[in-house]
């Protein structure tokens, strides 16, 4: 006798929790499956929380979740071979009593996050990847299909959060193949460092964290950034690129990583540190425009598998929380009220998705992905035009200060011409609108 | 040790209990099974002299075993590497090894005549034994080590091993318990040089029981084919691979360049949890110690656990492509480069000079 | 037939890290798996039920996270868990160990009477391979060591016979019931759990046990207190004052890497030039 469920959650990465946990909480009979070991273990290690999210769901999460750092300081940078010109801010109002941003280690994190899912209620089982969807006569998604004995499951509805490369979705034809010019390879490493040492060479102290960003010259002409974070005990370093400008170059993403990491700004912050591992992984940035059908007959989507990521603010696993949440919200709401799920009635997780965050900011930003990507100066010619403009205007040297303003102008000029510099502005300018 | 504290205890109290104090001796069990005694019991033989030296106490060997002539060459052999006193049980029922009649043997050899430390070696009958007899002793064993020393202040050994998978080494001590145990594996030690002539006195004991007494029956023994096992601990050239490698397919390249110079070849431990090669071929801590004059590591980073069964080796070439492998730390020579490129260019090389050589002899 | 099977949680081993400055182990986010070893313990104890029926129980001793493990276990197909979970148990070494493990088999073989007691044959973290030994000498069963076989196994008669590995050979040996048995890796391959037995792991209440409810009396014998062993000293081994000295082959090719390599070696140790020698002659 096969096993049935009122909702079947795939995935147990943020979507899939803050999915699982909602509908558990609901009072849903809730299977969640995971491929991997456990919650968190095919992730890399750093990444970045951003508060507001999980508090919606878990609101004194700071007392228990496995956090590293609060995040105090941003750098921002634009690179060239030997330097870089950025901005840093910094404020103690960062250090606030509850905090916004976060570094976490992802196997950690997820662990945590699973154990307040089962602690809701709903039945978490790992090791098992989900092979296919089962669909009744009509076509409804009514269960699962996995990779074991005796592997048909059923349920209500199914949520999909299966991550960026959603495979069950795509097997399904549910969605298209993802598109190389849609999606970033983003590589990480993990070094570690002791604590003090941490805290000297960033200047902070106790949980106080610092992220840098950065752009240019290390990304070879490829549209990407490169980032930094401070964890308790380690730093996150990693590079990402749009997987299309890799296929078109014989760079692979571990020399760009190298290179970063061999910066002369970059090089002193990670001397004498321990390489603890090291992974790839994808990162959907097709924005707006990528993300596929959200929900249909007796299925939703959410998270990466469903390309919800503000690549320019880096924001993806708050958006996998909020979206997993709505999802669940949408068919807790069904069952409440008795209604079946069908595409009609689970379309109003859309209608949810368009009145947050979520789609506002994707639909504000959904341009930009074009625009960079068509117009690679943004990454090449400006690190270097900014940073000759930066030695030219800092460098004390005799020459007077209104023919080095006159230098700088003319170098911008001759670098990207004066119609160049216009045009791009306007670019820029429509792609933020 | 089941759960290793991460940092060292503090010390309890030094006092050792009125009734172990008259525990004196140093002794290593000989491991003689079916008419041969393995060589560890000899290096561990050289390794108490030292250990009876310090103290100023006599280094005594147990040989266990049937009423054979072998049993009192071995006997001969114990006094030839270095004890001064052989305790010897001689009894049929030892024919072959089993748990019970050894750890009864064994434990009132102990308790007759007490020693302060025991030494047996790590193989797969030191280890049957020392498990059995430290729990009907209630006292301390530690497995595996590297390293043994006196501290004179407490009286006690210091056992060194590495522990948490051998990233680190630990000491430990047996303070208040006697005798203090420790095993050995074969190759950690270095051979004593054998002495003709010596005359160890023999005590005989008793072993006082009846083969109907034991309920394990050995109803065969096969022996190992000579040619199908690997001869690592002894070979005199060793090339071995690592993860590093990357694929069982490149491990390949590491059998041809063994093959070439008539080397033994092996790996490290993540290859045979990934079951890429034998147990059987596994260098290092957990695996086989080598000791060759050549040994070549291609793409092995080098953990303790690795360069603990390696560092006995005359010569080491470490290949990696990282330069701040750790295998650098311990290796003579090294090249930061590729290995899957480098090995076949040495396997080549090394052809073309061996047929020269041939050519002109 | 009821058999038990022990097993630890452990560190995966490859991925442990020491501080460069503190030499203290990093424990963080290092994931923990069963003993390798265990599994091989796991199925042949599973194999035996499928054949003789009865019940497969795993035991561990730990801290209350290593319910992981006796979950997994149980998706293999393991019929009941207990987890033997106290303050009292933290530090022991092998003998401490032995003796809470006995403890606890000694009550579930209060509940129903104990065949085989199975383990690894060592754990990855630790490596002593004492634990088992010291089970067997404490419950009196006949121990097994390094068992790469269960020939026959006469239920009726309460005879076992296995093959040992021994060095230098493997020894047939008969023996009676209740036994322990200590597995050889490579000997079996764990199985692939059913979606049922993932089911059923994930619904199975685990049993909790503290040092009081396995039984303990003293517990002078548990723990860092029941340990003859004191750990004095943890540390990283000391670098060799000379590195290895590193070959240059700066814009070499393989071939000239090769020669440059094997010329280092000879003029190191001309001894091994010679060996090469004779061996080349036919030797």
């Amino acid at each position: 006798m096969p096993e049935t469920f009122d909702a079947i959650v795939v995935g147990a990465g943020p979507a899939g929790n803050s999915a699982a946990l909602t509908l558990a909480r609901e009072g849903l009979n809730v299977l969640q499956l995971e491929r991997g070991e456990y919650p968190g273990s095919k992730n890399v290690q750093g990444a970045i929380l951003y508060a507001n999210a999980l508090e919606q769901l878990i609101p004194d999460f700071r007392d228990e979740a496995p956090l590293e750092r609060h995040i105090v300081e941003q750098r921002v940078w634009m690179l060239t071979e030997k330097s870089h010109v950025g901005t840093h801010y910094r404020s103690d109002d960062f250090n606030e009593e509850r905090p916004n941003r976060y570094t976490i280690i992802r196997a950690q994190f997820d662990k945590w996050f699973s154990s307040q899912v089962k602690d809701a209620g709903a039945l978490v089982i790992c090791e098992t990847t989900v092979t296919g969807l089962i669909r009744d006569s009509r076509g409804k998604v009514v269960g699962v299909t996995t990779d074991r004995e005796g592997g048909e499951i059923f349920a209500d509805v199914v949520v999909l959060a299966d991550g960026v490369n959603a495979l069950v979705s795509q097997k399904a034809g549910l969605r298209g193949e993802l598109k190389p010019d849609q999606v970033a390879l983003a590589v990480k490493e993990t070094h570690y460092l002791p604590r003090d040492v941490i805290d000297q060479r960033f200047n902070i102290k106790g949980d106080e964290g610092v992220v840098i960003e950065a752009a240019g010259t290390i990304t070879a002409g490829m549209l990407g950034t490169a980032f930094l974070y401070t964890n308790g005990e380690s730093i996150s370093v990693g590079v990402g690129c749009i997987v299309s400008d890799f296929a078109g170059s014989d760079i692979s993403p571990y020399d760009l990583l190298e290179r970063f990491k061999e910066h002369p700004s970059v090089r002193p912050l990670l001397a004498d540190a321990e390489l603890k591992e090291y992974a790839a992984h994808l990162i959907p940035e097709g924005g707006y425009k990528a993300v596929p059908q959200v929900a249909g007959d007796g299925w939703l989507v959410a998270g990466d598998a469903g390309q919800f990521v503000n690549s320019l603010h880096r924001e993806g696993s708050n958006m996998a929380m909020t979206t997993g949440h709505l999802a669940a919200l949408t068919i807790a709401e069904l069952k409440r009220e008795g209604r079946p799920m069908t595409a009609a009635n689970l379309s109003t997780y859309r209608k949810r998705l368009e009145d947050s965050y979520v789609l506002k900011d994707l639909k504000k930003y959904r341009d930009l992905p074009t625009v960079l990507h068509k117009n690679k100066q943004f990454v090449t010619a400006y690190p270097e035009l900014l940073s000759q403009a930066a030695d030219t205007w800092f460098r004390v040297d005799g020459v007077d200060k209104r023919t080095k303003e006159r230098s700088i102008l003319r170098n911008f000029r001759r670098g990207r011409g004066l119609i160049g510099l216009v045009g791009d502005a306007y670019k820029m300018a429509r792609a933020f609108r | 040790m089941s759960q290793p504290p991460n940092r060292p205890q503090p010390a309890r109290s030094k006092g050792l209990p009125e009734h172990l104090k008259d525990y004196r001796g140093v002794w290593v069990v000989v491991e003689a099974e079916r008419g041969h005694a393995h060589t560890v019991s000899w290096e561990l033989l050289g390794e108490g002299r030292k250990l009876a030296d310090e103290l100023e106490v006599d280094l005594g060997a147990v040989v266990m075993g049937p009423p054979e002539p072998w049993l009192d060459e071995v006997c001969a052999e114990a006094g030839a590497h270095g004890a001064d006193l052989v305790y010897r049980i001689a009894d049929p029922v030892l024919h072959d090894y089993r748990t019970q009649p050894f750890t009864q043997g064994l434990t009132a050899l102990v308790e007759t005549y007490k020693p302060e430390i025991l030494l047996l070696g790590a193989t797969t009958l030191g280890r049957d034994l020392a498990g059995s007899v430290a729990t009907t002793l209630a006292t301390g064993l530690t497995a595996d080590c590297t390293e043994l020393a006196i501290d004179m202040e407490t009286r006690s050994m210091a056992s060194t091993r590495p522990t948490f998978g051998g990233s680190l080494l630990c000491t430990i001590h047996t303070l208040n318990f006697r005798p203090q145990m420790a095993t050995v594996r074969p190759r950690v030690m270095a051979m004593p040089k054998r002495v003709d002539g010596t005359d160890p006195k023999i005590i005989d004991h008793p072993l006082n029981l009846a083969e109907d007494d034991i309920i394990t029956k050995v109803l065969d023994y096969v022996l190992d084919r000579d040619d199908d096992k690997p001869r690592l601990a002894y070979a005199d050239i060793v090339v071995a691979g690592g993860m590093g490698l990357g694929s069982p397919e490149n491990f390949q390249l590491v059998i041809e360049l063994a093959r070439v110079l008539g080397a033994e070849y092996g790996g490290s431990r993540p290859l045979v949890q990934k079951g890429w090669i034998p147990a059987d071929r596994q260098i290092g801590q957990t695996g086989k110690t080598i000791r060759p004059k050549l040994y070549i590591a291609a793409g092995i980073s080098g953990a303790v656990q690795h360069r603990v069964g390696t560092e006995g080796a005359d010569m080491i070439l470490a290949i990696n492509t990282d330069p701040n492998a750790p295998i650098f730390e311990f290796a003579h020579y090294g090249i930061v480069g590729d290995a899957l490129k480098i090995l076949p260019a040495l396997t080549e090389a090394f052809r073309t000079r061996l047929t020269a050589l041939k050519g002109a002899a | 037939m009821n058999i038990v099977v022990c097993i630890k949680q452990v560190p995966d081993s490859a991925q442990i890290r020491v501080h460069p400055v503190t030499n203290t182990i990093m424990r963080q986010g290092v994931p923990t798996i069963i003993n390798p070893y265990d599994l091989f313990a796991l199925e042949e104890a599973l194999c035996l039920r499928d054949r003789f029926g009865g019940t497969v129980t795993v035991i561990t001793m730990g801290p209350p996270m290593a319910d992981t493990s006796l979950r997994k276990a149980l998706a293999y197909g393991a019929d009941r868990a207990v987890l033997l979970t106290d303050r009292f148990f933290a530090g022991s070494d092998t003998l401490a160990t032995s003796f809470a493990l006995s403890q606890g088999i000694s009550r579930l073989a209060a509940e129903a009477p104990v065949d085989i007691v199975f383990t690894g044959k060592q754990t990855i973290d630790g490596d002593t391979a004492q634990v088992g030994p010291g089970i067997a000498k404490r419950l009196n069963l006949h121990q097994l060591t390094y068992v790469e076989h269960i020939d026959s196994l006469d239920l009726e008669a309460r005879e076992i016979t296995v093959r040992r590995r021994a060095e230098g050979g493997v020894q047939v040996l008969k023996t009676g019931l209740p036994c322990l048995i200590t597995m050889l890796e490579g000997t079996n391959s764990i199985r692939f759990a059913s979606m049922d037995d993932m089911f059923r792991a994930a619904r199975t209440r685990l049993d909790k046990w503290s040092a009081k409810d396995a039984g303990v009396e003293d517990m002078q014998k548990c723990g860092l207190r029941g340990s003859p062993t004191v750990v004095k000293k943890v540390f990283a081994p000391s670098p060799r004052t000379e590195k290895a000295k590193i070959i240059d082959i700066a814009g070499l090719e393989p071939a000239q890497i090769a020669d440059a390599a094997i010329e280092t070696l000879f003029e190191a140790n001309p001894e091994l030039h010679e060996d090469l020698r004779a061996f080349a002659s036919g030797a």
